[in-house]
């Protein structure tokens, strides 16, 4: 059984969240310097582009099939390390108030992706809790596989189908001696 | 008649559509009784596999009765006969058709010019499949056109249940050729990635050929039970490093045979170049994702073989082909040329040497087959193979 479900209501979310990273980190690629004026924070125009770098990858991540909870959490980190350098960036900032919005608006944010991890982890806890039915006795085989092993090495397989002789694994007699011998 | 009706990523639909009818002097018209879902399908489910339009009939594993027969088919094939029909359509007149290779037939596929652009050389027309293939209405449906259906059927006789033989249409050859074109010697050591429903038939298949040592690989606790009661000793690819298990139970030669039964949506493992093939996949830069292909080509022993079942529908990337041509691999891989295995397989299954229904855990009625799609695709529920009733 998978551990995930890419049509459950964790993984909606998280594909949503998936297409809002792309759409915030293309901002911060291109927009990245007035975004940085806007909030008064024009020396880390450059980290903001990085910043947006990063949330592409995992918008991305999210998209792609496969189990999107590592995914979630690095938005989390992600998350973190922003509102690190949104704090740091109001001190002595007259555009502190603009980046008061931003600050908040990546708690938003988070909080989402809290709840989304959470509903996901919830997810896999459920799927791993359902029995693993057992199927040791679907061999397919009348008798007990060591009984049945080579059954079948009679069977008519077209000479296109086999391995030439030359490139078979051969004993040490050599390729030329075992040719002549048999063929 | 009822039909699964592709409409789009994710979305196959039961819908009631018109009946096929006679088109050509060489067609029948069958009435299905028991067809199943393919992996093969779940690369159209999924949308991975280029060529589909809105409104195909999907389904290419289906049996049922004959109900109607075209005038040139009729030396071949009566109303009333219980048929297996093969997923590759074949003339049996062509040059390829002579020599067997049925899944490459250059006379069936009816979108021959647009698959001699996309492929270089068009190859056979398929059921329920992309329109590459010739986009022919597919089986999981109630009734289905089948082409040149004087050579595409496989006649069952009595005494056999459906279960028993549907899967001579598709899975059990296609197990039983991904061995078979390994050319298995009794000394081998044959590793087998994917325990779907087809590696399920290639570990048996690897079995009765006679192989030494038999190992399947994938990450789903009951599929590697499956794998472990047909004889195989199992690998789970979240638990232990593939390599290095596989490695250890070849005294470090590894494996002279290795078989792809996962295909292009192999699931991302914890490697790094998993995670590119899922980057790039989504970002539409690749359509196919390689990891076992490159995993394969890593543990093989030189001068050993790769069999590739598994279906790939486009580019792959970051292909370590150096590796490849410097241990002197030899690749075979193709759709499964079904009826030249079909006869000496039937015939296996009457004397008793296998019964392939080992495979099914889920039954259901046909207008149930979206949801199994899910069912079978995410692994729920203890799925590994959905036969479905119309
Ligand atoms: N060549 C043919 O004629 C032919 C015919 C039928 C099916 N197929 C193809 O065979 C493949 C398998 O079909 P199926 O019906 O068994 O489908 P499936 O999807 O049920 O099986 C695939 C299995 O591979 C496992 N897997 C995924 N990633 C893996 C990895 N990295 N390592 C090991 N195992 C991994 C999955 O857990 C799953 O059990 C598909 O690609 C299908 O299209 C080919
Ligand atoms: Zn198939
Ligand atoms: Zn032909």
């Amino acid at each position: 059984m998978a551990l995930y479900d890419r049509s459950s209501a964790g993984d909606n979310l998280a594909r949503g969240l998936g297409w809002f990273s792309i759409g915030l980190g293309v901002a911060e690629v291109m927009a990245g310097r007035s975004i940085a004026r806007w909030m008064g924070m024009e020396d880390k125009t450059n980290l903001i582009r990085a910043y947006g770098v990063r949330e592409i990858t995992a918008g991305v991540g999210l998209l792609a099939l496969g189990d999107p909870k590592p995914w979630i959490w690095s938005r989390i980190a992600g998350d973190a390390v922003d509102m690190a350098t949104l704090a740091a960036g109001m001190e002595n900032n007259p555009r502190a108030g603009n980046a008061r919005i931003a600050f908040g608006a990546v708690m938003a944010a988070t909080a989402l992706d809290v709840v989304c991890v959470q509903k996901l982890h919830r997810e896999e806890a459920y799927y791993r809790s359902l029995p693993v039915p057992d199927y040791s006795d679907r061999s397919g085989f009348p008798r007990p596989v060591s009984a049945m092993r080579g059954a079948a090495s009679d069977a008519s397989i077209g000479e296109d189908m086999r391995t030439p002789r030359i490139l078979r694994f051969q004993s040490a007699t050599g390729p030329a001696q075992s040719q002549s011998a048999q063929g | 008649m009822r039909a699964l009706v592709w409409h789009g990523a994710n979305d196959i639909r039961c819908d009631t559509v018109p009946d096929p009818e006679i088109e050509h002097p060489r067609d029948a018209i069958v009435k299905v009784t028991t067809c199943a879902i393919c992996g093969s399908d779940l690369h159209l489910h999924d949308n991975v596999m280029p060529g589909m339009e809105k409104g195909d009939i999907v389904g290419h594993e289906f049996m049922g009765e004959v109900m109607e027969v075209g005038a040139e088919a009729k030396s071949a094939l009566k109303v009333g006969e219980r048929v297996v029909v093969p997923f590759t359509i074949w003339c049996g007149e062509c040059d390829q058709c002579r020599r067997g290779n049925y899944s490459v037939c250059e006379r069936s596929n009816r979108n021959k010019a647009l698959a001699d652009k996309v492929f270089g050389h068009t190859t056979a027309g398929l059921f329920g499949y992309t329109h590459l293939t010739g986009g022919y209405a597919g089986g999981q449906a109630e009734y289905v056109r089948v082409p040149m259906a004087d050579r595409t059927h496989i006649k069952i006789p009595g005494g056999l249940t459906d279960e028993q033989v549907l899967f001579l249409g598709d899975i059990f050859p296609t197990g039983w050729q991904a061995a078979a074109q390994c050319d298995i010697q009794p000394t081998d050591t044959v590793a087998i990635w994917g325990c779907g429903p087809v590696g399920q038939m290639t570990i048996r298949s690897a079995i009765l050929l006679g192989a030494r040592q038999v190992i399947a690989i994938d990450c789903v606790p009951e599929r590697l039970a499956m794998a472990k009661a047909g004889g195989a000793i199992t690998i789970d690819f979240q638990e232990e490093s593939v390599v290095e298990r596989l490695n250890e139970l070849t005294g470090g030669k590894g494996p002279e045979k290795c078989i792809d039964a996962v295909g292009m949506e192999a699931h991302a493992t914890a490697t790094l170049d998993s995670m590119y093939d899922r980057a790039k996949q989504a970002l539409m830069l690749e359509s196919d994702r390689a990891h076992v292909l490159r995993e394969m080509i890593y543990v093989c022993r030189p001068a050993g073989t790769l069999s590739i079942p598994g279906v790939y529908g486009g580019l792959v990337d970051k292909m370590p082909f150096g590796m490849a041509m410097n241990k002197g691999l030899t690749w075979r891989m193709g759709q499964t040329h079904v009826n030249r295995w079909t006869d000496d397989l039937l015939n296996r299954i009457q004397e008793g040497q296998i019964d392939p229904s080992f495979v099914i855990t889920h039954t259901v009625p046909l207008d149930q087959g979206p949801e199994m799609y899910k069912t079978f695709r995410d692994k729920r529920d203890g799925c590994i193979k959905v036969v479905l009733k119309p």
